[in-house]
């Protein structure tokens, strides 16, 4: 296979066996897990394959484009670096496949956990393959959410959903600065490639925005990788299942920021910013993150705050500018994660077997668990750094360089003094942590009783542990090379001399190791039992700085000040709203006018004044002003008086050229008309005589005046506004090429129409979607409405009616109702088959002459409506079934159709055909594509103003049943009784 | 003409404004029909006013023409779609009056105080 394809399989089959693992039934955790075993063992193979090519002469590559616009690419990039992390992202991730099929319960929703851990391995294997800045952000992001999502994977505990939520809030936080950084990073080199930036770290360390972009991508280096003081996440992140602590939260997703800023670390250090922030914080979480673990009593918590404390170290490592410490770091980083994931795995056998994890109610394992005990000895052993293992190998070379760093700086001097006493932490916690567990006398009350766990749960701490001791005995045969090809990775020319041997015979890191040996020792020896009944709970010295503590109560005080801020400045009440938003807008327009001036008397264009269009207008402003006055309590009158302005509004467009908008405008405010005269009837009745607070007299009066100066002001803004446009010269846009083109490019004598249906036909689509969307709203809002219980009863004109018929002899109830417009009614019975050989007329006359399919659809709306009108909704729809729904639909599919014909002819969407055809008797006829495009139109118009209609019409039919659905159901019981 | 055609936009406009600000829902339904008519009539008269030129081409004319039939295309889908959004915001205030029982545009009547938690909707009468 070549070696690209292996790449490729590697990246994507954990997604791949993400959504299989999702896929399977809750309770299939065999297949779950044999699904992730596979999939990570062969991920792992195809790493494993490709170790010559990675560490030979140059890393594998693929790239494909991704954001061309951008000149991003997606590039898989595996080098020696990428190759040791991948093999430990699989390699830890095969061993806790098969661990967590024994540790988790039957009960628990199992192939969830390993959809999600499939979905980490890939999006871990993402980060690290990345040969792009911004990809590797993309899945650096995606691993904040699967460990959110694994943290708060048993979802119903508490501590759970917190630590998931802090993780994720700090870690993403951390993800968001690190992308600013990687954007800085690109704009500096002008590119995100791996291999580009790598060779531009002089330009980069001589960029104004370096010490902008280093902080940025430390700070999420940091955040991921918990250092002080964004650790705090990382002891919470416990509450998650062993298997996701052991993996995520010790071996891989914490050494991201590791290896992230191993993989920077020739471009961005070698500065004093680097040197400062990177060892100060190292060196800081180091020592607290020992401190921290000794006093923990969970052993889980022990282990967290001591992988804590080992990214310090290793964080530490990378803030001094040396190669040789580059080389150590990755080897503590390798070596960690098999140390520190087997004692989780241990850490977990405990409390499964046993039930608890505190270790002052643990002690004496060692006789129910002698097998487990040992294991635990041998991995926390090589955690203290004892000789033949592989934890001392690599803190031997860590205090040879701190002892080398020795120079200048404060921090260098205390350098040697601060690792030999962190080292004696660890120690020390090491030894508590067996000591405490295993040792002592026999345990009681324990919630189970201990005994070794089945034989399977114990071969991935076997394996790893075996790792353990064949890198700390022969590390020259097992680590060195992959070792020496990550490091050269990083380093190139750069590459120091080192040797991975055992014995370096007696120096300064020997004597630094042993003195931290013993004082752990001694330490632990003085101290043990204290440290047990610590009467204040967590570390001396700290108890009082408790970092999530105060996460929480910041992240509480947000909560709370937002809700402050809120309650003081907002408002739910909408006339505050309108009111600030009017405001608003007049003082933007004032402080534009005042800005630029507004010269309201320009010499410019006027029409002939007419005085009959001046009489017109004396009416509508009427209409307006009275519709204003009476819409409180005359709703009826009010709703008449906007039907006039409206009408005034028609004849002014057609009095000034625009017979198109004249003809829609004076249809859409008849179906506008009787739509709010069929939602008066759901309105409450307004009395005059209601009266109002007198305390609210005199705020209601203030309130009635300041709106009347807004309104007035606005008026009059526009009004001026408009003058002056009106009364200036034309501006040459792009109106007059529309009308120049309308006929030779698109066969149309109506430009309006032209306009709509072809030039900017894209735009009606979208105008349409809008309209069959609004329909579908109403109709769906009226579905589950329920009226006031006020409006229920009968009107009481109805009521009156029926009552003189009932007076009267041989007159039923209802029969005044029918008689009542008996002519009209007549008239727009017969008018039907006119109204809709109008709206056909306006159809088909659109594209030369004013009409087109908006104002034809309205009026074949207005022909079903009259029906509605004139018989009643029961007597049309026994005759007449319109679907609304399925005419939205129709006309969306024809419109969108009539667009994509052009597709056939090789054409951009909506391009328009047009010919004119000579037909026997009727002559020659034009015929437009655009014309099948208003036909969509149409329909959906007819649609959505016929369903918005018709809904709201059967709302007293629907009262009407209801009642009579009620009133059988007292018959029935009535009878039944 | 161009005098006549702004102060009646302003007199809609103020006629408009002055009812969105009101507190019954029916009242700011038809200050938007009122401000929206305002608004079509504007936008129409930025292509400025001509009369008797209506942008239809003739029969190999070269007549005189509106100088802008842009501005008319624009209010044209306008009108059909304030006219949905005069529809809609109909219906919204009709359920919420049937949901509240008030026709207030809050949902609520003032002076009854703060919505309480078991029952959010005051001014509904409970079934």
């Amino acid at each position: 296979m070549p070696p690209e394809l292996l790449l490729i399989l590697a990246a994507i089959l954990p997604f791949l066996g993400s959504v299989v693992a999702i896929c399977l039934p809750g309770h299939a955790r065999n297949a779950a897990a044999g699904v992730a075993g596979l999939v990570t063992v062969t991920s792992l193979a195809c790493i494993g394959l490709l170790y010559p090519l990675a560490t030979g002469a140059g890393p594998v590559v693929w790239a494909v484009d991704w954001l061309p616009a951008l000149g991003v690419r997606l590039v898989l990039r595996l080098d020696g670096l990428a190759w040791i992390f991948a093999v430990l992202v699989l390699g830890i991730g095969a061993l806790v496949v098969l661990y967590a099929r024994y540790y988790m319960d039957a009960a628990d929703p199992v192939p969830r956990l390993y959809c999600y851990l499939l979905a980490f391995v890939g999006a871990m294997l993402g980060i690290v393959l990345s040969g792009n800045l911004i990809q590797l952000v993309a899945f650096w992001e995606l691993t904040s959410v699967v460990s959110f999502l694994l943290i708060g994977y048993w979802s119903d505990n508490a501590s759970a959903r917190d630590g998931a939520r802090m993780a994720l809030t700090i870690t993403a936080a951390g993800g968001l600065c690190l992308l600013v950084g990687a954007v800085l990073i690109g704009r500096i080199v002008g590119s995100y490639e791996l291999d580009v930036v790598l060779a531009a770290g002089a330009t980069i360390r001589a960029s104004p925005y370096y010490l902008p972009a280093l902080v940025l991508i430390l700070a999420g280096a940091l955040t991921k990788s918990a250092q002080l003081p964004f650790h705090i996440w990382l002891p919470r992140a416990m509450a998650a299942p062993t298997p996701v602590s052991a993996y995520l939260h010790s071996a891989t997703m914490v050494k991201a920021g590791i290896f992230l800023m191993i993989r920077l670390w020739p471009v961005l250090s070698g500065t004093e910013s680097w040197y400062w922030i990177v060892g100060t914080a190292g060196m800081a979480t180091m020592l607290v993150g020992a401190w921290s673990a000794i006093f923990q009593h969970d052993l889980k918590g022990l282990l967290a705050y001591s992988t804590i404390s080992h990214l310090g170290l290793i964080t530490l490592l990378l803030g001094l500018d040396s190669p040789l410490a580059v080389v150590a770091a990755i080897f503590h980083t390798v070596n960690h994660a098999t140390f520190k994931a087997s004692l989780f795995m241990a850490a977990g056998i405990i409390d499964h077997e046993t039930g608890t994890r505190d270790m002052r109610r643990l002690s004496g394992l060692w006789r129910a668990m002698p097998y487990t005990g040992t294991l635990a000895m041998v991995a926390a052993a090589a955690m203290a750094g004892v000789p033949l293992l592989n934890g001392f190998l690599s803190k031997e070379m860590f205090l040879a360089e701190a002892v080398d760093n020795t120079g200048d700086h404060l921090l260098n001097l205390a350098l040697p003094v601060l690792a030999t006493l962190a080292s004696a932490f660890t120690v020390l916690y090491s030894l508590r942590f067996i000591r405490q567990t295993f040792f002592g006398p026999p345990p009681r009350d324990l919630p189970h009783a201990p005994h070794e766990p089945v034989r399977w749960m114990r071969i991935p701490i076997e394996a790893l542990v075996l790792v353990c001791i064949a890198i700390g005995l022969v590390p020259n045969l097992t680590i060195g090379p992959a070792l020496a090809g990550a490091a050269r990775a990083v380093l190139g020319d750069r590459m120091p001399d080192y040797d991975l041997a055992i014995w370096h015979g007696f120096n300064a890191p020997l004597a630094m190791s042993v003195l931290a040996l013993a004082g752990g020792v001694a330490l632990y020896v003085a101290f043990g039992r204290r440290i047990n009944t610590n009467p204040r709970g967590g570390p001396w010295l700290m108890h009082r700085l408790d970092g999530g503590w105060l996460f929480e109560r910041g992240m509480t005080g947000l909560v709370t000040g937002a809700r402050a801020l809120e309650a003081k400045a907002g408002t739910e009440r909408l006339q505050p709203q309108l009111r600030i938003l009017f405001l608003t807008a007049l003082t933007a327009a004032s402080a534009a006018g005042a800005v630029h001036g507004l010269d309201l008397l320009a010499p410019g264009r006027a029409t002939a004044f007419d005085p009959a269009f001046a009489l017109m207008w004396l009416v509508g402003a009427a209409c307006a002003v009275g519709a204003a006055e009476r819409a409180k309590y005359h709703r009826l009158s009010a709703t008449i008086l906007v039907g006039g302005a409206g009408l005034v509004s028609s004849l002014t467009f057609l009095w000034l050229s625009a017979p198109d908008l004249a003809v829609t405008q004076i249809l859409v405010e008849i179906v506008t008309t009787v739509l709010l005269l069929l939602g008066l009837r759901w309105l409450p009745k307004r009395d005059r005589a209601i009266p109002i607070p007198v305390s609210e007299r005199a705020r209601a009066r203030r309130r009635r005046i300041v709106d009347l100066g807004i309104a007035v002001v606005a008026g009059s803004s526009l009004a001026g506004i408009a003058y002056a446009v009106m009364t200036r010269p034309a501006v040459d846009g792009i109106g007059r090429w529309f009308v120049e083109e309308a006929y030779p490019q698109a066969g149309g004598r109506n430009v309006v129409n032209v306009l709509l249906v072809d030039f900017r036909a894209f735009d009606t689509l979208g105008e349409i979607c809008v309209l069959g969307i609004v329909g579908l709203t109403v109709f769906a809002l009226l579905r589950r409405f329920r009226p006031a219980p006020d409006s229920l009863e009968r009107p009481a004109q109805q009521l009156r009616h029926d009552a003189e018929d009932r007076g009267r002899e041989g007159r039923e109830p209802g029969h005044t109702a029918a008689d009542a417009l008996l002519v009209p009614r007549l008239v727009m019975t017969w008018l039907f088959p006119f109204i809709v050989m109008l709206a056909l007329h306006l159809f088909l006359r659109g594209h030369d002459l004013p009409g087109g399919g908006f104002a034809a659809g309205i009026a074949l709306t207005i022909a079903f409506m009259l029906q509605y009108m004139a018989c009643g909704a029961q007597w049309v729809e026994e005759r007449l079934r319109i679907q609304p729904i399925a005419w939205i639909g129709l006309g969306l599919l024809v419109a969108v159709l009539a667009g994509a014909g052009s597709w056939l002819f090789g054409r951009p969407f909506l391009t328009a055909y047009f010919a004119y055809w000579q037909l026997p008797i009727l002559g020659k006829v034009p015929v437009a594509s655009a014309l099948v495009f208003d036909l969509g139109i149409m329909v959906l118009v007819v649609g959505a103003s016929a369903l918005m209609l018709v809904a709201l019409a059967h709302q007293s039919l629907r009262r009407t049943r209801v009642a009579e659905a009620e009133a059988e159901r007292a018959a029935g019981s009535k009878e039944s009784a | 003409m161009e005098l006549v055609l702004s102060a009646g936009i302003g007199v809609f406009t103020a006629a408009g404004v002055w009812l969105m600000l009101r507190p019954r829902t029916f009242q700011v339904v038809l200050g938007l029909s009122l401000l929206s008519y305002a608004v079509n009539l504007f936008i129409f008269a930025m292509g400025r006013l001509t009369v008797g030129a209506p942008p239809v081409l003739g029969a190999g004319t070269d007549s005189v023409f509106v100088d802008d039939p842009v501005t008319q295309a624009l209010v044209l889908t306008a009108l059909v779609i304030s006219f949905a959004l005069t529809a809609l915001f109909l219906v919204v205030l009709l359920a919420a009056r049937g949901v509240t029982g008030s026709d207030h545009v809050d949902g609520r009547e003032p002076h009854q105080g703060e919505p309480h938690p078991g029952n959010p909707h005051p001014g509904a009468p409970h079934p």
